[in-house]
């Protein structure tokens, strides 16, 4: 619940009320704006990719929410909700449905599929109540490695999804064999002041962050909420604690397959085998750049986290390469990225265990 | 009469604004059993962290007054100085490594060394660490130790697996190994032996007195207390009451100073309302068994009439939190229970609550609120979950009904506040308790459970909530059981007063009863055995 605020609250004084980690990486982002427009790079391009980033993994981003909210903590384990979509859509693709059909069908399956994996993963969640957060990066990569094997026997025949030799699925599906790359990326694209709008992703972002917000408005919302803040105080309120968590994180793992949908089309690509492993935290540092703790998740902050974080990622790249004057000895801009990329997953992991602890 | 070893002089101490003892004195002699008692929060514990030195009474601003031994004022800052004053103490809990025998037990930190050859070519480098242990020497003392205790056990047996009375044997053999030990303290030692072992630790306690050390025993059970100690010191709301010779006094006159009686809540007319046999009962427990920690309850039965306030009385620890608890399912429970003559079952929370029933808990930040939320948000929830109340047609929570009732709430139940949209974390605690009970009531119940609904809230808050639970019986016939362990606030407004001892209800009394009735009640004496016993 907000603070109420006064009228003559100061520019200043509202600053202060956001979290630091979510100032210091805003300062950090706009330091990168700034020194990529000092090394060359036109502003419009460094806001566009940037929108870029944020546009695909809003949702992903979006998935921690519930689970943070019941208690569960961070959703480590997003690859299961990124099979689950990837899934979806190599079963959709396997029918040779393409362009719109594909994505709504393929939404549709993604939330079917990532419910039922859903509820299994809440279950094993409440089995290991407490430690929640050592087990569920293990049972993300586990998935991950049990569908390599999944890809590979899939009986699949459609000739733009396989190997070029031997069986199995390819590393990369390209959607524009399907008329279905970037097909929400480019609905009412618009440029503005050198600024790349891709709309029709950001409508599908805002809503889905929409339905998020209502949802814990509603009574099963606000009962999971009470979940995560005191179980005691729940189950003395009548409310099925283990029930609600299974439904934080079908709905979690439910969101995240929709958001490997969303994000396929805009790169273009259905990525399977190793891809899903590198989705958790990124995704969770982004929420926490946001402004969440590990037991408090707004989908303010997942809109803040996303664009802050991903956009910084974003930048990265074409800044450092021009600050190192174009000489990437061995791949040292990449190295760097990964460096900016890591070490704020992992400020944003240690500020949360703090947070735990107090 | 043997002489004065030590002297509580003048001590008082308070804890954050609240004085927990005022100008207690007292002296405990060479080789006596010394009983302390009180009720909770009388300070009993209190005295004895300070005797210990307990880092908790200096980390809130010390103590006033003096500890003298052997006539001498002594300093206690740390246990390390109160052990080596000869101060020893067995807590509540043990303090027991299970995979070590019980002599490394009894010698752990005090172990005997020998050398051996690596330790007298290494001993520049490591000094005493690379000894050995002298395994025979320390079980010979461990035996010494267990002998005194008549305790026949092997020295060398793992503590892991021992009977929970053993342990206890094990920590005052630990005690009482120690060298120049002068002071034991025995915290409610007797609480988890069973009947034979709680005899065997008496007889055990006459043998160490004999050694001429000192016991202090901490214990609520008066038969126990009547069967051993010489004197028995008895401490009221943080005040010395009385010491006395024990053989000069009885059951009876322990118990009435115990309990005492500080009134401050007039009884209003009514109390000890006769209920007719054939009125409608609105709850009937039977054989009711909770497994909440602490307050675990063994075989409870008993009937409220419809109307009634019920009151639960007893001693921290007993059970009586227990039995609200189980019926509302926040702890595991097993036995019979109607409600309005309509069987429910057990741990069915949500049943319990859409049949009427209302909870507010002890745990007023643990179980009772949110405390991460506005107060509007936490008075609406349980009515909103169990009663889908306070939400619009697309199911989502309606803001306006729900700020009209919470403003209703904070009128009717003048919750100091800064609006209704404050964390409920940041009130004070009687503030806190109106929110639960505003949300209790917004469920609009029938049967209302109530526990230590006073606890920790100033008095103006308390007379309000006591009248206000009068007033829901009196006007709307709420059935209210009330669980609290301040006697007086129970009988000022029940009809009747239970008291529960060791998870058993021992009995019920009118709320007039006298006062050494409900005194031998709550540690654990039927009437017909506290008549023979004065």
């Amino acid at each position: 619940m907000s603070e109420k605020v006064t009228e003559n609250v100061s520019f200043l004084s509202l600053i202060r009320k956001i979290p630091f980690s979510t100032r210091a990486v805003g300062l950090f982002y706009i330091a990168v704006v700034i020194t990529g427009v000092v090394v060359g790079w036109p502003f419009g391009m460094l806001i566009s990719s940037s929108l870029h980033l944020f546009g695909v993994w809003a949702i992903l981003t979006l998935a921690n929410v519930p689970s943070i909210q019941s208690g569960t903590g961070p959703n480590f384990a997003l690859p299961i909700g990124i099979v689950s979509g990837l899934l979806a859509m190599v079963l959709i693709l396997a029918m040779n449905v393409m362009g719109w059909m594909f994505m709504l069908l393929s939404t549709i399956l993604a939330i079917i599929l990532g419910s039922i994996a859903g509820f299994f993963y809440g279950r094993l969640m409440n089995a290991v109540k407490g430690s929640e957060m050592a087990i569920a990066p293990y049972t993300g990569f586990a998935i991950t490695a049990i569908f390599g094997l999944v890809w590979l026997t899939l009986p699949i025949d459609h000739p733009n999804m396989l190997f070029f030799l031997g069986d199995g699925l390819r590393h990369q599906i390209p959607l524009d064999y399907f008329n279905a790359n970037f097909i929400l990326a480019n609905l009412l694209q618009f440029e503005i002041a050198g600024v790349t709008v891709r709309t029709g992703e950001l409508i599908v972002v805002f809503v889905a962050c929409a339905l998020m917000w209502l949802f814990f408005r509603t009574k099963t919302g606000i009962a999971i909420s009470a979940v995560g803040r005191s179980p005691m105080f729940a189950k003395a309120a009548g409310i099925n604690v283990n029930r609600s968590r299974i439904i934080a994180n079908m709905i979690s793992t439910a969101v995240a397959a929709v958001g490997i949908v969303v994000y396929a089309q805009g790169f273009g690509f259905v990525q399977l085998y190793d891809f899903p492993m590198f989705f958790a935290f990124p995704a969770i540092a982004g929420i926490l750049v946001g402004g969440a703790s590990g037991q408090r998740a707004r989908v303010m902050n997942v809109i803040v986290g996303a664009f802050l974080f991903q956009g910084l990622l974003a930048l990265a790249l074409p800044v450092f390469t021009r600050v190192l004057a174009d000489t990437d000895v061995g791949g040292v801009v990449n190295q760097i990225r990964m460096i900016v990329q890591n070490g704020i997953i992992l400020y944003a992991l240690a500020l949360m265990a703090r947070g735990a602890k107090q | 009469m043997s002489r004065t070893l030590l002297e509580f002089k003048n001590i008082s101490k308070t804890y954050s604004g609240n004085q927990v003892l005022k100008d207690v004195s007292f002296d405990i002699r060479e080789g006596e059993i010394h009983a302390l008692l009180g009720e909770n929060g009388a300070g009993k514990s209190t005295i004895m962290n300070i005797l210990f030195g307990m880092p908790v009474i200096h980390s809130t601003g010390g103590f006033e007054g003096e500890l003298h031994i052997d006539e001498k004022k002594v300093d206690v800052n740390s246990p390390f100085d109160a052990m080596a004053l000869g101060i020893g103490m067995v807590h509540q809990e043990f303090m027991l490594i299970p995979g070590f025998t019980i002599a490394e037990n009894v010698k752990l930190n005090r172990e005997i060394e020998k050398n051996n050859i690596i330790n007298t070519i290494t001993s520049s480098l490591f000094g005493k660490r690379m000894k050995t242990l002298d395994r025979k020497a320390m079980n010979r003392d461990a035996r010494k130790a267990l002998d005194k205790l008549d305790m026949s056990i092997e020295e060398f047996t793992l503590v892991q697996g021992l009977p929970i009375g053993y342990m206890q044997f094990v920590e005052i053999a630990r005690e009482i190994d120690k060298k120049g030990l002068k002071v034991l303290v025995l915290d409610e030692p007797t609480a988890v032996l069973t009947e034979s072992e709680a005899e065997h630790l008496l007889s055990a306690m006459r043998n160490i007195a004999a050694l001429g050390i000192a016991i202090v025993f901490i214990s609520h059970r008066l038969n126990e207390i009547t069967a051993v100690s010489d004197r028995v010191t008895i401490l009221r709301d943080g005040e010395h009451v009385i010491t006395k010779d024990t053989k000069d006094t009885n059951v009876l006159e322990i118990a009435e100073y115990m309990v005492g009686r500080k009134v401050s809540i007039d009884r209003t007319s009514g109390e000890g309302r006769q209920f007719d046999d054939n009125s409608d009962i609105a709850l009937s427990v039977k054989d009711l068994y909770v497994a909440m920690p602490n307050e675990q309850v063994k075989g409870i039965s008993f009937d409220v009439r419809k109307g009634e306030i019920f009151g639960i009385g007893g001693l921290a620890g007993q059970g009586k939190l227990g039995i609200a608890n189980g019926l509302m399912g926040i702890y595991e429970a097993k036995g019979d229970i109607l409600i309005n003559g309509q069987k429910v079952a057990l741990g069915k929370t949500r049943q319990m609550l859409g049949m009427g029933a209302a909870f507010v808990s002890e745990d007023r930040k643990g179980v009772g609120l949110l405390i991460e939320e506005s107060i509007e948000d936490n008075i609406v929830f349980t009515a909103m979950n169990i009663h889908s109340e306070f939400l619009n047609a697309l199911g989502l929570a309606n803001k306006h009904t729900i700020r009209e009732h919470a403003r209703k709430m904070i009128k009717e139940l003048d919750i100091r506040c800064t609006s209704e949209k404050q964390h409920t974390g940041r009130l004070s605690g009687g503030n806190q308790q109106k929110v639960c009970l505003a949300r209790a009531l917004t469920q609009k119940p029938s049967i209302l459970f109530v526990s230590e609904p006073t606890r920790g809230i100033d008095i103006g808050a308390k007379k309000l909530i006591l009248d206000l639970l009068l007033k829901l019986s009196r006007e709307q016939g709420m059935t209210i059981i009330m669980t609290s362990s301040e006697l007086a606030e129970l009988c000022s407004i029940s009809d009747r007063v239970a008291i529960v001892c060791e998870g058993e209800m021992v009995g019920i009394l009118p709320p007039d009863a006298s006062l050494s009735k409900f005194g031998l009640m709550m540690s654990g004496i039927k009437e017909a055995e506290g008549e023979v016993a004065s």
